[in-house]
């Protein structure tokens, strides 16, 4: 109800610059956009390769990390291959076959001269290592699996991600919102 | 940081099983936050300060095999919060987790080594890894335990 109002008043004021503004400055509003999602992108992808990781920020989704990480905390990650993953260290990984990225500590270690190494892992407010998780059959995760390790983290500001991800249509009345915004702010 | 330990280890199918009891005195009030510019320390802090929600300890053992060049497991942990009691003076604990090794590479081990750790976990902030002063080496024994007395 809350961003049916806003769309409403904002509709108000974007009728009237629309009437006022004519072709050319609306080329000039679609490029501006089309400036601030290549700037974002290259941000985020600028992200990536500092941290080597392929998801440099993550949200936390579930209450396995407590009480150190709540639901909605944002975390920072690198995936550096000079860094050895070493025990104690938040790991964030997929498991084969699944989307959705876990953030759990690493309990055991395994390594090879070569460096090859397999770990297991356990969230902190688990009773039991992460085995039950794993894919059937499968004892280890390896560095294939771990999406990044977590150096940083910001609380409660990833709440909106999920909001967003449980909610489509809050996710799309923001996105509504922000275009709207942006192709009718006069700079 | 002190721990002591008496140990004995067990077969288990394939691999080796290892037991250890081990006593925790550490004053982590002790252990300070060092800020480091230019690798030197210049400014002390309590580790306990206003940033910080809660560390993370864990008591991790280390060691090499046959089978694996670097091996770390982690015994016991605690979460420790802002507000709890920084000394701890824990005796006689047994291990939280199965200390399996990969293989059979705990017989006849001389060298294990236990160190206290810790993960500093802001309120919102860099999550840094650090690793008490002080460690213990222990030896395995050579041959298995049979008798079930853990």
């Amino acid at each position: 109800a809350a961003a049916v109002a806003a769309a409403a008043m904002l509709s108000l004021d974007f009728l009237d610059d629309v009437r006022r503004m004519n072709k050319r400055q609306l080329y000039y509003q679609v490029l501006n956009f089309g400036m601030i999602v290549s700037s974002a992108l290259m941000i985020w992808k600028g992200l990536m390769v500092v941290t080597g990781s392929e998801s440099p920020i993550v949200v936390v989704l579930s209450g396995s990390m407590e009480p150190a990480f709540h639901r909605g905390d944002l975390l920072f990650l690198t995936n550096r291959i000079e860094d050895p993953i070493r025990v104690g260290e938040i790991v964030v990984f997929r498991i084969e076959g699944r989307e959705i990225p876990i953030v759990h500590r690493v309990l055991k270690i395994h390594e090879k001269q070569n460096g090859d190494i397999k770990f297991l892992t356990k969230g902190d407010n688990n009773a039991v290592d992460d085995r039950g998780l794993y894919k059937q059959g499968q004892h280890w995760l390896e560095k294939k699996d771990v999406v990044g390790r977590a150096r940083g983290f910001v609380p409660y500001i990833g709440i909106v991600t999920i909001l967003m991800n449980d909610y489509p249509k809050f996710k799309y009345a923001v996105l509504f919102l922000l275009g709207l915004f942006v192709l009718v702010h006069r700079e | 940081l002190r721990k002591n330990v008496e140990d004995f280890t067990g077969p288990r199918e394939r691999s080796d099983l290892g037991f250890v009891t081990f006593d925790i005195t550490a004053d982590i009030l002790d252990a300070k936050k060092c800020m480091v510019f230019f690798l030197t320390c210049i400014h002390l802090q309590s580790i306990f300060d206003w940033n910080v929600k809660q560390l993370f300890l864990y008591l991790s053992a280390e060691y090499s095999t046959k089978n694996n060049a670097l091996n770390q497991v982690v015994l016991w942990d605690k979460i420790m919060l802002r507000g709890d009691n920084p000394r701890l003076s824990l005796k006689d604990m047994k291990s939280k987790y199965f200390f399996f090794d990969d293989g059979n590479g705990l017989k006849g081990n001389r060298n294990i080594t236990l160190t206290l750790s810790w993960n500093v976990v802001p309120n919102a902030g860099i999550l840094p890894l650090v690793t008490g002063s002080g460690h213990v080496s222990v030896p395995f024994p050579d041959t298995y335990e049979t008798t079930k007395s853990y």
